[in-house]
């Protein structure tokens, strides 16, 4: 056993398990502070299962044993077996249509008795990663080209468009971020840009009248005609390059987002999408409303309620914040949701800036650290998982704290290693475990 | 192959700088660079409640309570709380249908949301609240909160004491948001005058409460509370008895009686008739009673002692003798021949005597009442000064009434005192065209014409006879408790006022044996008491009034002044009685008892015959009665065009009870209708116009019927949406 144990620590990156402890702790705190009621016992309300801190505790030392096993296991295990996993899941997410159970406005979930419930499509986020990297890593893989890199973008997608078809919206978006990983091993720059032009350019739709985006999109368009002209002269193609993406632009801003929102997008949602940007919804129809009316009641509040109270939470931590156990805001529950997706509010109110930004430098310390570990790795498996890591971390991380403080529509993202719930806390758990893993033969080539 | 990819992490990396960069900003902007959150979470969680302190209680001057607090209940509902209630027996409880009770419970939601209470049956019974607390626990969402109400032990002193009542919104502007919606504040009365001394201070606690308004515990340990501090007492000159014995004799009439004491201008007692109960105006009985008072034309709501207006009559004779004795125009030898009229003017003025010599003097001008006399000294008073001008005459004049209290307001400590009326030169200049002299008005020596006064301006005219020549104010409160510098209140009580200052003494006693004959051997003889010497003075004010577009000549006023004793005058009486014919009949007596329990503190035995022949004497003018029809019946006119129905008829009619068709207190009206009304429902009286609704209804198919889907209830937004859906 002691050969074992040495065996284990041996090359771990201290850094990261003690940033990934420190979180689980402030996590666990949170959870307390938040739920916590006056009087109760706290060594008994710990050590019971009654309470969220209780079982958050517990589902803690859950996940260290679950890291010691995934650190006892030998490192080729995660490369052999990850598109069996993914398979594995793929599976466990197409059980979820005829099994699922229902739980306030999601399709996800599978219910196991009253105590366990399952919800596939947090889990497949480490299979679809495995998966990822096993793929890239692959000696046959030039990722160089256009085929491998749309293999690769369909393993990702895949399950997000079963989460979009299980009303998980919010989880589905989780998967774009592997694109950060494609992005590293090769994807050209000009789709992330694409990406993030298409972004903006639906914001821009949803804020500004359309007539009045066209005029300016033409006025941009015949600005860079006017910059460009020297080249148009020389090459033609040019100018048709311009025309077309103005005309995509248009088109996107005139027929695309309408049809999204009208057609793709649920009710609730667009509601929740305008919310953020500050605009009143008009449901077109009574079902359209209709549907608002169930989301909003099922979820006891509407997002813009959820976003506002949030708000003020943060708010009035001010510099030094209130201490712990004393945000009036969060230990009266004006917060819904706040042992998981609005968790950070309980930090903001209790601990002011001054815990918040340590807060956040914390994650940011344990995302940088990740991505130089990824780049220490010889084996190409290893860096992309790392990376894959990272970018889950990253999405989950910025979504969470931007929509905590109105930047972001509500999309229920819970707070890495923080948020209240067993299965995120034990996934993300593994996730690390894993890259320390990885980490520990990282001058193995592993294939 | 890695390898030229190794720059892009750099690009990742800076696109999670990036992004973190934009969250820390926004964590600055929000808890750094904004104030209001810290407000909106304060609001959110913190509930200042407002801890409202006793007020203070009023004593009378031999230290007995007037009014007391007490406490009366109201049952709230929080709708949110409202799950498996008993609702059939609560119904029965309050007498309710289920359908009123549902109704009760949405406008309660509609008017303070789900999670807050709200008031479901205000100011219960006593006995409705026993039951209810036995069983509050069958109607979980139901509570009892207690409401403090003033209790009048004596029954007595309505009008003096006032009521208090919610703020309305023209109070909370006024107090410049000092008061809040739901505080309590004195409406009426010394309740009002001296709000500020019996409201007391409020407290604040801060609780604690949660996203659904449920208290959780005090905020801060109640650092930041602060404790309530009761209101403080009034010690008034008031005599309660005085006061139960007063308003006992003004029972079913209409008048007044104000009774000072003329050293101090306190008032011992003060009675404004028809007088009113003072318990039927507070807790559960107000909703009973306040309608019915109101509407009464007789007006039993209004205080006749400070704004009842009254012709004094030759109840001024008195003082119009001081003007001219202060001002050297009469010495009190002065003297005329009386024929039985004063010829002096074109309009002949007539006396009531006719024997030689009633007015050889001062004082047997007084004691006989002599009219001619009067005037002829009035005239005298505004024609012989130094300009021997008439106007400048009368601006003189007018400055000696003022300086009575007369024509301006005293500063008696209640709301809402009227001037009463001593016409201006102005006004004379403007009716006359300034062609007029002291003969235009020459009644105004004999208290006619324009004159009129309050009863307690009459009673503090008393006050500066006894007092040969000064005045206090007349006020209620002699002191406050623990009064400090800054009680500015009592101040302008302790001010004497000179009123008179160049009669020397021979002339005020000149004054005073005239007032003593008129009760020794005058008109006044009913009001005379052995061992007391009372001065007084009676008086007699034609009145008249517009019935059915005719002019009518009404019983007279009866009205009565007096000071008792002579030698050392404690108490000022002043006595209106409505349609009461001369002031000796009854306004005399009631003086005169009022003088007797006040001095000896007992009434003797035969004397108390009077006091139940007084008491038991209705005289409520007839014409009230016809007055009272016509405005019930043009309200209930009213109503009835406003609506189109009928059935609604009996609602304003005052007397009936609503739905039974049975009239209620009032049968003397069973019989009557108005005339429009008879097209509408012919053959009908009013009582049994519910039975002919249906008959009715078929009559006039063309006239619009009110109809309950013409004022929807307002649904809110999810109702709304929920229909929509439908």
């Amino acid at each position: 056993m002691r050969g074992g144990s040495s065996e284990i620590s041996k090359g771990i990156d201290w850094l990261i398990l003690w940033l990934y402890i420190i979180l689980c702790v402030i996590g666990i705190t949170s959870i307390f502070a938040a739920t916590y009621r006056e009087g109760d016992d706290i060594v008994k309300t710990f050590l019971s299962f009654k309470t969220d801190y209780g079982k958050q505790s517990f589902f803690f030392c859950a996940s260290l044993v679950a890291g010691v096993v995934v650190l006892l296991t030998d490192s080729k295990f995660f490369t052999a077996t990850a598109n069996l996993w993914y398979t594995f899941g793929i599976i466990l997410l197409l059980l979820v249509f005829p099994f699922h159970s229902n739980v306030k406005g999601t399709e996800s979930i599978i219910k196991f008795g009253d105590a366990f419930q399952l919800q596939p499509i947090q889990l497949c986020i480490v299979f679809t990663n495995l998966a990822l990297a096993k793929y890239i890593s692959r000696v046959e893989t030039d990722f160089s080209r256009l085929r491998s890199q749309l293999i690769a973008a369909s393993i990702v997608i895949a399950p997000a468009i079963l989460a979009i078809l299980q009303s998980e919206t919010g989880l589905a978006l989780v998967y774009f971020s592997f694109f950060l990983v494609m992005f590293r091993e090769g994807l050209p720059a000009i789709v992330l840009v694409i990406g993030f032009s298409f972004a903006i350019l639906v914001v821009a739709t949803l804020l500004v009248d359309p007539n009045i985006l066209a005029i300016i999109l033409t006025g941009i368009a015949a600005f860079v005609v006017y910059i460009m002209r020297r080249q148009i002269k020389r090459h033609k193609s040019v100018l048709f390059w311009i025309i077309a993406i103005w005309a995509i632009c248009v088109g996107i801003q005139r027929f695309a987002v309408p049809l999204i929102f009208d057609h793709v997008l649920q009710p609730y949602q667009v509601k929740r999408i305008y919310d953020t940007i500050g605009k009143d919804y008009i449901p077109k129809d009574a079902a359209a409303a209709a549907d608002i009316e169930k989301n909003t009641a099922t979820k006891k509040q509407d997002g813009d309620y959820n976003v506002k109270q949030s708000k003020i939470a943060i708010g009035s931590g001010g510099l030094y914040g209130k201490g712990l156990l004393k945000g009036t805001q969060t230990r009266y529950s004006f917060v819904p949701e706040q042992r998981t997706d609005f968790i950070f509010c309980t930090i903001g109110e209790g601990f002011g800036f001054v815990g918040s930004f340590i807060f956040i430098m914390i994650y940011v310390l344990l995302l940088f650290r990740i991505v130089t570990i990824a780049e220490r790795q010889r084996s190409a498996f290893s860096r992309c998982y790392a990376y894959g890591v990272a970018s889950v971390l990253f999405f989950h991380i910025a979504i969470n704290l931007c929509m905590t403080m109105g930047l972001a529509p509500v999309i229920g993202i819970p707070l890495p290693f923080v948020s209240y719930g067993g299965l995120s806390l034990v996934t993300f758990s593994i996730m690390i475990f894993i890259l320390l893993r990885l980490d520990k033969d990282r001058q193995m080539v592993l294939r | 192959m890695p390898v030229f990819n190794q720059s892009r992490q750099t690009v990742i990396k800076l696109i999670f700088a990036a992004t973190f960069l934009i969250i820390v900003v926004r964590l600055v902007i929000l808890q750094i660079f904004s104030d209001k959150y810290k407000l909106q979470a304060f609001d959110n969680a913190v509930y200042r409640k407002v801890i409202y302190p006793d007020r203070g209680i009023i004593f009378d001057r031999n230290g007995k309570a007037i009014l007391n607090n007490t406490i009366i209940y109201d049952l709230t509902v929080t709708p949110y709380e409202v799950k498996k209630v008993d609702t059939f027996y609560l119904c029965s409880l309050l007498n309710i249908d289920t359908a009123e009770f549902k109704s009760r419970i949405v406008t309660s939601i509609l008017k303070n949301g789900r999670y807050r209470p709200s008031v479901f049956e205000g100011l219960l019974s006593l006995e409705l609240q026993a039951k209810l607390e036995e069983n509050i626990w069958r109607f979980p969402g139901f509570t009892l909160v207690e409401r403090p109400i003033r209790t009048y032990p004596y029954n007595a002193a309505a009008h003096l004491l006032g009521d208090i009542g919610e703020v309305d919104t023209a109070i909370i502007r006024r107090s410049n948001y000092f008061y809040q919606m739901g505080d309590y504040v004195g409406r009426s009365g010394m309740e009002q005058y001296y709000e500020s001394v019996l409201m007391g201070q409020r407290g604040i606690q801060n609780l604690i409460k949660d996203n659904r308004n449920r208290i959780q515990g005090s905020w801060e340990k109640g650092k930041f509370d602060t404790s309530a501090i009761a209101g403080r007492n009034l010690r008034t000159y008031l005599d309660i008895e005085l006061q139960q014995l007063a308003e006992k004799l003004m029972s079913n009439k209409v008048g007044s009686v104000v009774a000072i004491d003329p050293k101090t201008g306190g008032i011992l007692a003060m009675v404004s008739g028809p007088v009113i109960n003072p318990n039927d105006l507070t807790g559960t009985n107000r909703q009973k009673n306040y309608a019915r008072l109101a509407l009464d034309v007789s007006a039993p709501l209004m205080n006749r002692a400070t704004r009842g207006l009254y012709e004094p009559g030759s109840t001024f004779k008195p003082i119009g003798g001081l003007v001219a004795l202060d001002l050297g125009v009469i010495t009190p030898s002065f003297g005329m021949s009386c024929a039985g009229a004063y010829y002096g003017c074109s309009k002949v003025i007539k006396c009531e005597h006719h024997n030689p010599g009633h007015a050889a003097n001062l004082r047997l001008a007084l004691a006989n009442s002599c009219n001619s006399y009067f005037s002829q000294i009035y005239r005298m008073t505004l024609d012989n000064n130094k300009d021997r001008n008439t106007k400048k005459g009368y601006a003189r004049w007018e400055d000696y009434m003022n300086s009575f209290g007369w024509g301006e307001r005293l500063g008696v400590d209640l709301p809402n005192e009227l001037p009463g009326s001593i016409p201006d030169t102005a006004l004379y200049n403007k009716v006359y065209r300034n062609q007029w002299n002291s003969c235009t008005n020459v009644t105004l020596g004999i208290g006619q014409d324009k004159m009129q006064v309050t009863p307690v301006q009459l009673a503090n005219s008393m006050c500066v006879i006894a007092n040969k020549g000064y005045y206090y104010t007349p006020h209620f409160v002699e002191k406050i408790d623990n009064e400090t510098a800054k009680d500015s209140l009592l101040n302008k009580f302790r001010v004497k006022h000179e009123a008179l200052t160049h009669i020397p003494d021979e002339a005020y006693e000149a004054i005073h044996a005239g007032m003593q004959d008129v009760v020794e051997s005058g008109t006044a003889r009913s009001a005379k008491i052995p061992g007391i010497s009372i001065c007084a003075k009676t008086g007699t004010a034609e009145k008249y009034t517009v019935l059915d577009g005719k002019r009518i000549k009404l019983p007279n006023n009866s009205m009565f002044v007096c000071f008792a004793p002579r030698e050392n005058p404690q108490i000022a009486i002043a006595v209106a009685v409505e349609n009461a014919g001369f002031g000796s009949t009854w306004a005399a007596p009631i003086a005169s008892i009022l003088i007797e329990k006040y001095l000896t503190d007992s009434i003797r035995t035969e004397r108390m015959k009077d006091v139940e022949r007084i008491s038991a004497a209705n005289l409520m003018p007839s014409y009230l009665k016809r007055k009272q029809f016509i405005a019930d019946s043009t309200r209930a006119y009213f109503y009835f065009n406003l609506r189109k129905d009928s059935s609604y008829i009996k609602k304003y009619l005052r007397g009936y009870k609503a739905g039974t068709g049975i009239p209620g207190n009032q049968p003397a009206k069973k019989q009557v209708i108005h005339p429009a009304q008879k097209e509408v429902a012919p053959n009908h009286t009013i009582a049994q116009s519910q039975k002919t609704n249906t008959g009715k209804k078929e009559n006039n198919k063309n006239i619009p019927l009110y109809k309950k889907e013409d004022h929807p209830v307002v649904l809110n937004d999810k109702t709304r949406i929920k229909s929509l859906i439908k």
